[in-house]
């Protein structure tokens, strides 16, 4: 296994630059999950490592090697597609095999390699079937048992789970990370699902428009997100955005937002008068059904039980937020409650730039 | 057509398939019946309508008159060649088509197109004169290099469309298993190709085997089976007729069994 | 969350080799040339010239034969009746077999028959049939309707002997049209025609509003295509008619090889050439889509 590094790599297509002067490092047998929106660059990116997009500038590293002028097969990486890639005409032996026979192992390694990595899989009774004999989930399991059995220095994964069902998608997730820790692969993982990524990665790169915006711990980023966009991408539901603007308040600084005042964190003094935004997530707000101090009245919406809690549209002001209640938390709609928000909780953004207040995450 | 359509409607399909099938099958049904009866009963009228009296006589008539064997033999040498050139030449065109996006691409995939809509006879009698200079005239070897002409543009787009529904994740997953582009190319695209690749081979075989205007100008003692057929028909009496008749089309009857599957998928994606 | 289809980099390309496609269509392109390209300009060359002396000479044979007219003529007539004819039949086809009727494989395997029949066997298939002691008298006194064999196929009868030959053509290549009206036809989502009887329209309602209109590019292709190909008609002239008619393709035959005059021929070829491309420009011009009407 080893590590990986980007150097401003640059890739367009014609008019249209999908990977716009990235660097990143993954180091050895680190999972890095490549997050964003479609057409974000992440898939291209992920291919540009692997030698099938020539870069336009910029380099890749591999284990300290430089390989930004190597083919695909000098890289000493292992890729599966969204697709899977099995190929068809080859039964799952020999496709679990192919790799090793390029690189022109002997029949004994051969075999004891595919065995393992078939084991590792829960794939051994399918060894002598056809793809075309095999469900989508037992497919997509061949593609990352081909993968793991060359032992490469890289593991490329290209949204390998979105063409499963919801269930096995889930019950995937966590058998795949559980290898690849096992294994202590190094492993850069494209996707557009966040909960992918929230739930598999070491660490999660956030792109968009051909750009890394925030690379952190899935805490980090889902807490700390280092920008509206980010917020906005990562968690279900997004997170709540507000425009306001910090004003003092019986010597306290208060956020002004349009349906009330809220007291806030005393730092946010140096602030006083700058046009802000508020960022806070559905579970940070606090419903009552009484009026009480500090919070802020709103008018529900809409009530959507979803079992282990109610998610909450809200409408304050000039604001419609999503809250999140408990389960016997049901009020009617257009009856008033009041929210009380902790100010810890709160990330603040310039209502500008969208960029974090405090400083995002570095690279 | 939708769901919901009524028992008598089915009826009526039906019979108007049936109808349908009758047009196209009788007439191959006559010429098989005139093909294989006694020569007596070639002459006679009325013809039979069920076959009572079946009999060789008539083919082996065909086949044993001057020129036939040899005709047929050099066909089946024009349309093997024809196949060949065709496709080593047009293989690597479909296939540039099919996976890269160049400049000129559409160019190329245009001009291909309008050659298939280019008419054989303007073609041949400038051969013929191009031929006679090359020294290659009447020999089998210029009616193949017409015929690989005229079924070029069919060759590069049928396997074109045959590369295209190979997905290219395919080959790039062989290449990061270790394979050169061009060993990926032979380890997975041509395996998983080969049965349309046969296809479109069969076809063109039958559209050299079929060809009768430019085999019939560009040869004079080197003849192909139509263009033999052809020259000495209206002085042929009826079972040579027949007979010839009957031999030309069989060949597709087994050909279209064999490749039919393939023949939407040829024609589909040819016409976009 | 499904997948949601992001759209593919436009270039797939295989990295390093920026010239490799170039080279593949190399081969093609220089064989097109060569045995295409060259071919045609040598025909015009031909045409226009007489031992290496521009003239018009070879035009002018060519109009003052005696068979031109009726070559030109019987060309047209056939291509104004075959054409229209076999695109009913072709699109009753290509319905029939998108039916889904029971024992559709083995009416499709029928139907396409004709695809692989050389225009040479179809002209002997129907002369054996409409020859004097052929299978159509024979049908005929059987059910009664004649008391003698009728000769159909009779040199004075020129309409006669076009008409059998129209018979040929059409029985011949309905298929090609049928196949390309078909991979029409599978392209057609059938959630347009399920909506349309929802909303009541009956089949022939359907047909022309909503099936005929999405198959129009299919149909110009179709229609091209026929057309060029009609121009080249030649060999079920000759099995049927022998020297009773003639068509512009068999005229450039006969010059080549019987009066082994190439200017001549050339100066036929000539003239199918603009004859197909003339039909073709205006085939194209009628059947013009809107883009907007597209639904990719």
């Amino acid at each position: 296994m080893a590590d990986v590094r980007f150097e401003a790599v640059r890739k367009t297509f014609g008019k249209i630059t999908a990977v716009d002067d990235v660097d990143l490092v993954v180091a050895d047998g680190e999972f890095v999950v490549l997050l964003g929106p479609s057409g974000c660059g992440k898939t291209t990116l992920l291919r540009c490592l692997a030698g099938l997009e020539k870069m336009d500038s910029g380099r890749v590293e591999i284990g300290g090697r430089d390989a930004t002028d190597l083919p695909p097969r000098r890289r000493r990486i292992a890729m599966v597609f969204q697709s899977y890639a099995v190929f068809p005409h080859m039964k799952v032996f020999d496709n679990v095999a192919f790799g090793l026979r390029m690189q022109k192992e002997s029949k004994a390694a051969i075999s004891e390699r595919v065995d393992a990595a078939a084991s590792l899989l829960h794939i051994e009774e399918l060894l002598d079937r056809y793809p075309s004999q095999l469900s989508g989930g037992q497919r997509q399991r061949v593609a990352v048992a081909r993968a793991i059995a060359t032992k490469a220095d890289v593991l490329l994964m290209d949204e390998p789970l979105s063409n499963l069902d919801a269930l096995l998608r889930m019950e995937m997730r966590a058998e795949l990370k559980a290898l690849l820790k096992k294994i202590d692969a190094t492993t850069i993982y494209v996707t557009h699902d966040q909960v992918e990524a929230l739930s598999m990665g070491d660490r999660i790169a956030v792109m968009n428009s051909g750009r890394i915006v925030q690379v952190d711990s899935p805490l980090a980023v889902y807490d700390r997100p280092a920008d509206t966009f980010v917020g906005g991408f990562i968690g279900t539901p997004p997170m709540n955005f507000l425009a306001v603007e910090v004003v003092a308040d019986s010597g306290r600084p208060h956020a002004r937002l349009s349906g009330g005042l809220l007291p806030v964190g005393s730092e946010l003094g140096r602030l006083a008068g700058r046009k802000l935004i508020m960022g806070i997530r559905a579970e940070s707000v606090l419903v009552e059904t009484e009026p009480a101090e500090d919070a802020i009245r709103a008018t529900v919406v809409v009530v959507e039980p979803l079992g282990s809690h109610n998610l909450l549209t809200v409408r304050t002001g000039d604001d419609t937020l999503k809250v999140s209640a408990r389960p016997d938390v049901f009020p009617a709609p257009g009856s008033d409650i009041w929210l009380r928000i902790e100010p810890e909780r709160i990330r603040w953004m310039d209502a500008e730039t969208g960029a974090a207040v405090d400083g995002a995450a570095s690279p | 057509m939708t769901a919901a359509v009524s028992w008598l409607q089915r009826v009526l399909l039906h019979a108007a398939a049936v109808l349908l099938a009758l047009w196209v099958l009788v007439p191959i049904y006559f010429i098989t019946l005139a093909a294989f009866s006694t020569e007596e009963a070639v002459y006679t009228y009325p013809k039979q309508l069920l076959p009572r009296e079946m009999s060789t006589e008539t083919m082996r008539f065909f086949l044993q008159s001057e020129g036939v064997i040899p005709s047929l033999q050099r066909s089946v040498f024009v349309a093997g060649l024809t196949l060949v050139i065709a496709l080593v030449v047009g293989v690597p065109a479909g296939y540039a088509l099919a996976r890269f996006v160049f400049r000129g691409a559409d160019a190329f995939r245009l001009t291909v197109v309008a050659t298939r809509a280019f008419p054989i006879v303007i073609l041949s009698i400038p051969l013929a004169v191009i031929f006679l200079r090359w020294g290659i005239d009447d020999t089998i070897y210029g009616v193949a290099i017409a015929h690989a002409a005229l079924a070029m543009p069919f060759a590069v787009l049928v396997t074109s469309s045959v590369f295209a529904g190979i997905s290219v994740e395919l080959e790039e997953a062989a290449m990061t298993l270790g394979c050169s582009r061009a060993s990926a190319f032979a380890r997975i695209v041509l395996p998983l190709a080969l049965p349309g690749l046969a296809a479109a081979a069969i076809f063109v075989f039958i559209i050299s085997w079929n060809e009768v205007f430019a085999a019939s100008i560009l040869t004079l003692r080197e003849r192909t089976l139509p263009a033999h057929i052809l020259v000495v028909l209206n002085a042929s009496p009826l079972p040579f007729r027949f007979a010839g008749g009957f031999f030309l089309l069989a060949p597709s009857l087994l050909v279209i069994f064999v490749i039919r599957k393939y023949l939407f998928n040829m024609w589909g994606r040819v016409v976009k | 969350m499904g997948a949601v289809p992001h759209p593919p980099p436009p270039a797939r390309r295989f990295g390093r080799w920026e010239g490799l496609p170039y080279w593949l269509i190399l081969p093609t392109v220089a064989y097109l040339a060569l045995f295409f390209a060259w071919p045609t300009i040598q025909a015009f060359a031909l045409a226009f010239s007489e031992d290496g002396v521009w003239t018009f000479a070879a035009f002018e044979t060519m109009y003052h034969d005696l068979r031109f007219g009726e070559a030109l003529r019987s060309t047209m007539i056939l291509i104004a009746v075959v054409v229209p004819v076999q695109f009913v039949l072709a699109v009753a086809m290509a319905l029939l077999v998108n039916a889904r009727l029971r024992g559709r494989g083995i009416f499709l395997y029928i139907f396409l028959l004709p695809l692989a029949i050389s225009d040479l066997a179809a002209g002997i298939v129907w002369a054996s049939i409409f020859t004097e002691r052929g299978y159509l008298n024979t049908v005929l006194e059987h059910l009664g309707l004649v008391d003698q064999p009728v000769i159909w196929l009779n040199p004075q009868h020129q309409g006669i002997l076009l008409g059998t030959v129209i018979v040929a053509e059409i029985w011949r290549s309905t298929a090609l049209i049928m196949i390309i009206l078909v991979a029409g036809l599978q392209g057609i989502p059938k959630e347009f025609n399920e909506a349309a009887e929802l909303f009541g329209a009956g089949f022939f309602q359907r047909l022309r509003t909503i099936t005929l209109p999405m198959l129009k590019p299919s149909i110009q292709v179709a229609l091209l295509l026929r057309i060029i190909l009609a121009f080249e008609v030649f060999a079920t002239v000759i099995a049927i008619a022998g020297e009773g008619t003639t068509v512009l393709a068999a005229e450039a035959y006969r010059w080549e090889t019987t009066n082994m005059d190439e200017n001549v021929a050339a100066a036929y070829a000539a003239l199918i050439l603009v004859l197909s491309v003339v039909s073709a420009g205006i085939v194209l011009r009628a059947l013009r889509t809107r883009k907007e009407q597209l639904l990719r």
